[in-house]
């Protein structure tokens, strides 16, 4: 068997108003992908794609080793996935949905959907049509969590959830990691929740993937840094710089492949360094965003 | 004026501190002069999306350290002290000579030994700087 979870080489598909792009994504086994991107940017479509819920165009696909959307039945016994617009049905309780998901999964571990009921504070009785949007979201994890499925696959699976209720998902997410075999990937905006437990991020924006790799590696690439210009001089842009804003004689430049060298390399055209900062993920995500649309513009 | 301003995430210091600081660095390296008019609280709320009253805040404490002056229907300006600027410099090194010692206590080096080390480390940077010369 593929060391890789999921795989997608060249896959494309088009729409009148939104093409993905040539979309190759790596998930090995046993890690956490975060998919990050502006909305609109393509996260929903790749996921239905390697779900077999959209057939792409052109571009190989395979999860858990099975070509998709081909061999998708075999794949999703071992798949739990969960999106925004899954629907419970609204006149049954969460006791009958736990009832119906057991009979088909062989898998489902009970014991734990009973705990997972207690830590999302959810009541088994209780109709669906009763439950907040938290909680709705919250229902549908655990149906899918409790099957403990080789692969989740979520989207966005923290949107619109109160501080505890995220706090307990992101929680769960990483409780699947104690099992080296078993692989998540989910989608977010909240770059919060993806720093904090993703192993690996993939960067999307427009339909392309802008950067796709381990996450430390990642947030290590990016930096801040402070500097005082001589008078009238104006900063320039060393390579792994992407943006400089000046205004008289100080000036912060944001470098997307950092190297100790820049520092030395700008010290020697007179600038004086006086801080390099690091970033959080968003930081870099409105830096990367505003960087690849102004170099669409440029083109 | 104020494109240069960057507030920091990663930076665990409250928000106003650091425009406190930045404010300060362009008085120290000359942008801003004794008497210049700066950026209203508002503006500069609005330039670096944070809340007024943040703005608010560091102006107030700028103001008590006599580093600027806010008056009502005028704005706020830089104060007008002669070698302000400079002071603002002075300010800034002592902290870093205050953190250098209390680090050094805290490691048992006394405030005579540290001077010593203070004097190789300035002079292994002649000798680079002489290198690259």
């Amino acid at each position: 068997m593929s060391d890789l979870a999921i795989e997608l080489d060249g896959v494309e598909k088009t729409y009148p108003f939104f093409t993905l792009d040539r979309i190759h994504l790596q998930v090995p086994h046993g890690q956490i992908m975060g998919l990050i991107g502006p909305n609109g940017a393509g996260k929903s479509t790749t996921i239905r794609i390697l779900m077999g819920l959209v057939q792409q165009d052109r571009g190989e696909v395979r999860v858990l080793g099975r070509r998709m959307p081909a061999e998708q039945i075999a794949a999703k016994w071992d798949i739990g996935f969960a999106s925004e617009d899954m629907r419970l049905y609204e006149g049954m309780t969460l006791a009958w949905h736990m009832d119906f998901i057991r009979s088909i999964y062989p898998n489902w571990d009970a014991p734990y959907a009973q705990l997972l009921l207690k830590r999302f504070g959810l009541r088994a009785e209780q109709k669906i049509k009763g439950l907040s949007h938290g909680q709705r979201v919250k229902a549908t994890l655990l149906l899918v969590l409790a099957r403990r499925p080789r692969l989740l696959v979520l989207d966005e699976p923290t949107t619109g959830l109160d501080p505890v209720a995220r706090h307990e998902i992101l929680k769960e997410l990483t409780a699947v990691m104690t099992d080296e075999g078993r692989s998540v990937l989910f989608s977010s905006h909240n770059t919060q929740d993806v720093e904090q437990i993703s192993d690996r991020i993939t960067f999307i924006d427009r339909g392309r993937i802008i950067d796709s790799m381990d996450k430390e590696a990642y947030l290590d690439r990016w930096r801040r840094l402070r500097l005082e210009v001589p008078s009238g001089m104006a900063l320039p842009a060393l390579p792994g710089i992407i943006g400089i804003r000046q205004d008289g004689r100080l000036a912060v430049a944001t470098a997307n492949a950092f190297a100790p060298e820049m520092a030395n390399a700008y010290e020697s055209t007179g600038a004086r360094v006086k801080s390099i900062e690091t970033m959080t993920l968003e930081e870099i995500f409105v830096a990367n965003v505003e960087h690849s649309r102004e170099q669409e513009v440029g083109a | 004026m104020s494109s240069s301003f960057v507030i920091s995430q990663t930076d665990k210091r409250p928000i106003y501190l650091q425009i406190m600081e930045q404010i300060k660095q362009r008085i120290a390296v000359g942008d801003w002069t004794e008497g210049e008019a700066i950026p209203s609280i508002r503006q500069l709320a609005v330039d670096l999306q944070v809340s007024v009253i943040t703005v608010k805040r560091a102006y107030l404490e700028l103001e008590r350290e006599g580093v600027i002056v806010t008056q009502q229907g005028r704005g706020s300006h830089v104060a007008s002290k002669p070698g302000l600027g400079m002071r603002l410099q002075q300010e800034e090194l002592e902290k870093h000579l205050e953190q250098a010692v209390r680090l050094a206590d805290l490691l048992g080096i006394r405030p005579k030994d540290l001077a010593a080390r203070l004097r190789e480390t300035g002079d292994r940077r002649m000798e680079k700087e002489g290198e690259q010369v």
